[in-house]
């Protein structure tokens, strides 16, 4: 197949740099890339521009059919969601978020409280996705929590996702307290079941609309061919096209937050397996905003144990304190291949990898009956998926990615966590999810056609 | 509350099916919206779905013998989660061996069951009872 377009631009606005793809359609390659380091508050458009110029110095001065952007810039697209039951339309909210590319930073269940709503308040979200009761259910908590949400001090827009018989209501409540209020289908219209496109249409709509004028990227914007859209939710359409290939999964190490995608329906791979709870999307993505290498090396460590970094690394605790205390100072530090800090942070990512992977894989609990011994999953079961992509800057700028990407898969000491058993580990090495991510947008089958080229070698296929 | 919606489940590490697929058909076929949560459901699992479907009603089943222990402190959570007032029912083989119903009956009601149903209750005059008991006609 040929396109009729020749040369695209893709460009990742992120927090501090702005990075630049160039692809040739006709050859089916990619030209080349660059970064420049950006900030929302002098211009987005100068880091452009910076990014733009050293591009031109490698492979020279094009006519691009098309640019297209996805930003993380201003903190990425920051979102929380509100539901009546944690396990069920809490979860169903988080899940309808997530997969639309937020930045997820709480969730919260049954009446907010008074601190939550002031909590609320302190986050001052982008956006917020309001669901509560199934269809034909619970009505009262959904319209109290829109009453409270109403009277925030801060304005955001609401997306209305809930018990459909009060979802109107719910939406008058919000406008008559100045918030924009956009009423969709129900994230959970019957018990267990998810129906998360509609929400995740309209956390998208609402991104376009509101969000990209508020995080100062208008401008940049109005000199793409296709609105931006939020970059986890490039790297989402990257893996679902990756998943003609055969299920996988992908894990995304940043210095703030790791993020898990799954391609796969994640049905019991044994048939007497008995499914718990909430049926997972075959497409989801998890974001774990106390897992990062660096903003969230605080949380990160607190949650592995300094002793696990510790023996991971090869390092004394008190290296990896040290460490903890250069770059919380440094952010944007990077050590030698081989050094001590290299290692520590090797081991970093790798427990980023290993718990993110842990909270996102699902469950295999065995119970005795006098029936014999009765196996329940609980989530998806990623034992049998065929691919586990790597990327992120301290996945793919170590020096040992695969060791890092390894912490992903199935082991004995969580025998019950249904994480990947041999899958092929492909390494994102040239950071190429975000632009393909974007290019599906334009020319799914391309996109493909490259990322088989550039990532996959004739025995992945 | 949603007077014709009701919560249905085999309780505890039960995985007698068959009897589930049964009341399903015929609580729907009666008018109800059934929110089935199949076998081996936890008490927490029915209150879950309770709450956010705003049922009338929860039906425990239980076949395998321990409902006794499977079912206490139904009541008593469902008072803690704030849907305290919910109509619970349960029936099937709730004790092991062939106990007098009289007092099988008298433990399951203590517990807090509305009404307790032996393995050999007629589906149609249950269903009967559970209607008028939720004023559905």
């Amino acid at each position: 197949m040929t396109s009729d377009m020749r040369y695209i631009l893709c460009a990742d606005f992120g927090s501090t740099y702005t990075k630049l793809t160039a692809i040739d359609m006709q050859a089916l390659k990619i030209l080349g890339t660059s970064a420049a380091y950006t900030t929302v508050q002098t211009n987005i458009l100068d880091g452009y521009a910076d990014a733009l110029a050293l591009l031109e110095k490698d492979i020279g001065t094009l006519d691009y059919d098309k640019r297209l952007a996805a930003s993380s810039a201003a903190g990425g697209l920051k979102m929380i969601a509100v539901g009546l039951v944690p396990r069920l339309t809490s979860n169903a909210a988080k899940l309808a978020a997530s997969s639309a590319g937020a930045k997820l930073i709480a969730t919260y269940s049954y009446d907010l409280s008074d601190a939550e709503v002031e909590e609320i308040f302190n986050h001052r979200p982008d956006m917020i996705l309001l669901s509560g009761g199934i269809d034909g259910g619970n009505k009262e908590v959904i319209l109290n929590n829109a009453e409270k949400i109403a009277r925030i001090e801060y304005n955001f827009p609401v997306v209305v996702a809930g018990n459909k018989a009060v979802a109107g209501e719910a939406g008058r409540m919000l406008e008559s307290g100045g918030k924009e209020a956009v009423i969709t289908e129900n994230v959970m219209p019957e018990l267990n079941k998810l129906n998360v496109e509609p929400a995740k249409a309209a956390i998208r709509e609402l991104f376009i609309r509101r969000i990209i004028d508020a995080k100062g990227l208008a401008e940049a914007n109005a000199m793409m061919s296709l609105e931006i859209i939020p970059t986890p939710l490039a790297v989402f359409n990257a893996c679902e096209a990756l998943s003609e290939f055969g299920t996988l999964t992908a894990v995304d190490v940043g210095g703030a937050t790791t993020d898990v995608y799954s391609m796969a329906d994640g049905l019991p791979e044994n048939a007497a397996v008995i499914e718990k709870g909430l049926r997972e999307p075959f497409a989801k993505r998890s974001i774990e905003g106390d897992l990062g290498v660096r903003y969230s090396m605080e949380s990160l460590i607190k949650e592995a144990g300094i002793d696990r970094i510790a023996i991971e690394s090869g390092a004394s605790p008190e290296a990896v304190t040290a460490h903890c205390k250069i770059c919380t100072q440094d952010t944007s530090a990077v050590f030698p291949s081989g050094s001590t800090a290299a290692k520590i942070d090797n081991a970093l990512a790798g427990e980023c990898v290993r718990i993110s992977m842990n909270r996102h894989a699902g469950r295999l609990e065995t119970v005795y009956t006098n029936m014999g011994e009765v196996q329940l999953q609980t989530g998806k079961d990623l034992t049998k998926t065929k691919y586990l992509f790597g990327t992120g800057g301290s996945v793919i700028n170590s020096s040992a990615p695969e060791t890092i990407m390894a912490k992903a898969l199935y082991s004995q000491v969580d025998y019950d966590i249904l994480k990947p058993e041999n899958p092929k580990i492909i390494i994102d090495k040239n950071n190429i999810l975000t632009a393909m991510g974007l290019l599906t947008r334009v020319d799914k089958q391309s996109a493909l056609s490259m990322m088989k080229k550039e990532l996959m070698s004739e025995e992945d296929m | 509350m949603q007077a014709s919606t009701v919560v249905l489940g085999v309780i505890g590490a039960d995985v007698h099916a068959v009897g589930n697929k049964i009341l399903d058909f015929a609580f729907t076929n009666a008018g109800f919206t059934v929110i089935n949560l199949g076998v081996m459901v936890s008490q927490e699992e029915f209150i879950e779905a309770a709450i956010e479907s705003d049922a009338a009603a929860i039906l425990v089943s239980s076949l395998y013998g321990h409902g006794d222990i499977d079912c206490r402190g139904l009541r008593e959570k469902c008072q803690e989660a704030g849907i305290g007032d919910i109509r619970l029912y349960v029936g099937g083989n709730l004790v092991v061996g062939k106990s007098d119903f009289v007092q099988v009956e008298k433990t399951f009601k203590n517990m807090g069951f509305d009404r307790v149903y032996p393995p050999s209750a007629d589906l149609n005059e249950e269903i009967a009872e559970i209607k008028s008991d939720l004023g559905i006609d």
